[in-house]
């Protein structure tokens, strides 16, 4: 527009330089000087549309730059809990600030302010698996400040169906440092520090502090987060997910119930079961970790959280939600309430008498007499000698994989002592008697996933032998069909 | 003499389990000269739903720890937990806590 207007007086001037002439030659100098002023009026336009053209490669050669110097900024894997610096405040968004969060921007609840206070808050995400991939991924596209992301596990293939930041080029890396390099690549203003070792009840007070004020959990290490985020005054946003159901709550935030609140007591460990005996669908742990996200980023930008006091779950096989008003804070908490008896965090593993880690979770039902190894019960059937190998594994599992040879009766139905189970069994033991050729009991060899239902099984047998079945010798493989297939057979599937 | 009260039990995050995998089932509770409260409906599930190991549902006169029960969406604790008498059409949920992700 403005170049139009400069051209249009100019030859305003000129035309009245020339008005004595005749028409005819006015005519001709005015289609000259309008000539001339329209080839410089390209030229300009030219120029410009040039200046345009290379501005933008030079910012796109500098994108680029930047981009290469971050990424070549090697992501430092913590293995200690060590002092953060605080936080560069930041006053105001930048113009690509605006135009990244833009979308949230414009919403009332959250606006600058919102943003501006999201900026400045760190949060601890425990457990880098299917709640905290979502929930660190949502909070670092919405602009949080720091994420801490803790996990002591290194990635592995059956983590991919739902551990969505992880991927196959990062197989076997650890899991903290994995996530950290996906969340730089999605937003690189985001300060992550991956924390590749086990919380425990020497580091967790240290580390909780430094993450004013909010950290999120999602593994069976609860009691020991919970009491921690009580002695430091966060607020925990924790979530889990089984199968396919999820749950939710904001524990310790105004004034509300702590996860002792409500769970004075630890389950009993045989009760307990997690991802990879129980199964989980990785939406379900998506779903959950994204309602922990929407939380963290409600509280961290100013609004309040809903989930104080009330305990959400979600049934995924119905598409059911539920929301739960719970207890208020309890006065006779151990923890937070008014007579505290945990002061300090000790030693959490006996406490709630199972191990930390999701995955070795080890019965010890049997003596060494009833238990054989994986190499023993190879020689076992090298040498031929007739016997029972007795699958317990649920129906589903077995249709995973099994031994050709064994003999599949579910645990579950031991337990209920189902007829036709039982007939065959009596079946199979009388036939193997027959192969026997002596008058010794017939071996019977329990099998399972990793060895904890093969020990409750070989118990129910025990029971059973010499009333409901013929004298049997009863005894379980240890470390089930997992260790067969890590120390014997390679081919065989590991799930 | 309480006339009999039907009560719609619900069983999650796993409890289910001990009762055949169902999680919504009908109930009628039978007459009898006092109110129903929840610790008799524990009582009466332990005799009439289920079915083998009982410890992992109840312990002593209550549920194990680990499962939260509900009535009529809202803590028992709120609702005076084993003292509360039940009402006709009363919803009762036990849900096991969820340790996973
Ligand atoms: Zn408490």
């Amino acid at each position: 527009m403005t170049q139009c207007s400069a051209h249009t007086r100019g030859s305003t001037v000129f035309s009245r330089k020339f008005r004595f002439c005749g028409s005819l030659l006015y005519a001709y100098i005015t289609a000259f000087v309008h000539g001339i002023a329209t080839i410089m009026e390209q030229e300009v336009f030219k120029l410009k549309q040039q200046l345009v053209e290379r501005e933008r490669e030079i910012s796109v050669l500098k994108d680029t730059l930047a981009q290469l110097q971050t990424s070549n900024i090697s992501i430092e894997l913590q293995e200690e809990v060590t002092a953060l610096a605080p936080l560069k405040e930041k006053v105001m968004l930048s113009n690509e600030d605006v135009m990244r969060y833009s979308r949230q921007l414009v919403l009332p609840e959250f606006g600058v302010k919102g943003q501006l206070k999201l900026s400045q808050a760190s949060v601890l995400v425990v457990g880098c698996g299917g709640l905290g991939c979502p929930l660190a991924q949502y909070l670092a596209a919405a602009g949080i400040g720091r994420l801490g992301l803790l996990d002591y596990d290194e990635v592995e293939l059956s983590n991919l169906h739902r551990q969505v930041l992880h991927g196959e080029q990062t197989r076997g890396q650890p899991k903290a440092l994995s996530a950290a390099q996906a969340i730089r690549r999605l937003n690189p203003a985001v300060e992550c520090i991956p924390y590749h070792l086990r919380l425990s009840h020497e580091n967790a007070l240290q580390l909780i502090q430094q993450y004013p004020p909010y950290c999120s959990d999602n593994v069976p290490t609860r009691y020991l987060v919970n009491d921690a985020c009580v002695l430091a005054g966060k607020p925990l946003v924790s979530a889990s997910a089984l199968r396919m159901e999820g749950q939710l709550t904001v524990y310790n935030y105004e004034g509300g119930p702590c996860y002792r609140c409500l769970y004075p007591v630890p389950p009993p460990p045989e009760t307990v079961t997690n991802c990879s005996d129980g199964g989980v669908l990785g939406v379900v742990p998506g779903i959950m970790g994204c309602f922990q996200a929407l939380e963290v980023l409600k509280i961290a930008s100013g609004q309040a959280s809903s989930c104080s006091q009330q305990l959400l779950t979600f049934d995924a096989q119905d598409v059911r939600f539920r929301s739960i008003r719970l207890r208020p804070r309890q006065a006779g908490c151990a923890v937070c309430g008014e007579k505290p008896t945990v002061t300090a965090l000790k030693d959490y593993e006996t406490f709630c008498g199972t191990s930390a880690t999701d995955k070795c979770r080890r019965l010890c039902l049997l003596s060494k007499e009833q238990r054989i190894s994986v190499q023993e019960y190879k020689e076992i059937l090298g040498g031929g000698t007739p016997h029972l190998l007795l699958d317990v594994r649920p129906l589903v599992e077995v249709d995973i994989c099994h031994l050709p040879f064994s003999l599949s009766i579910p645990l579950a139905s031991l337990e209920d002592r189902k007829t036709e189970d039982v007939q065959l069994l009596k079946e199979r033991i009388v036939e193997t008697k027959q192969q026997l050729k002596s008058e010794s009991c017939v071996p019977v060899y329990a099998i399972c996933k990793t060895g904890n239902d093969s020990q409750k099984a070989v118990q129910i047998l025990q029971q059973m032998a010499g009333s409901e079945l013929e004298p049997i010798s009863a005894k379980d493989v240890k470390g089930g069909l997992m260790a067969w297939a890590q120390k014997i057979d390679p081919s065989f599937p590991q799930y | 003499m309480a006339a009999p009260i039907t009560l719609h039990l619900e069983f999650g995050g796993g409890a289910e389990l001990l009762f055949e995998g169902v999680k919504d089932h009908q109930v009628t509770l039978p007459s009898q000269s006092q109110p129903w409260d929840m610790k008799q409906l524990l009582v009466w599930i332990r005799a009439n739903m289920l079915k083998e190991r009982p410890e992992l549902f109840v312990q002593g006169d209550t549920v194990r720890p680990g499962i939260l029960v509900l009535i009529n969406d809202a803590d028992w604790e709120l609702m005076g937990e084993l003292t509360y008498e039940l009402q006709d059409r009363d919803t009762v949920v036990f849900i096991s806590t969820l340790h996973g992700g």
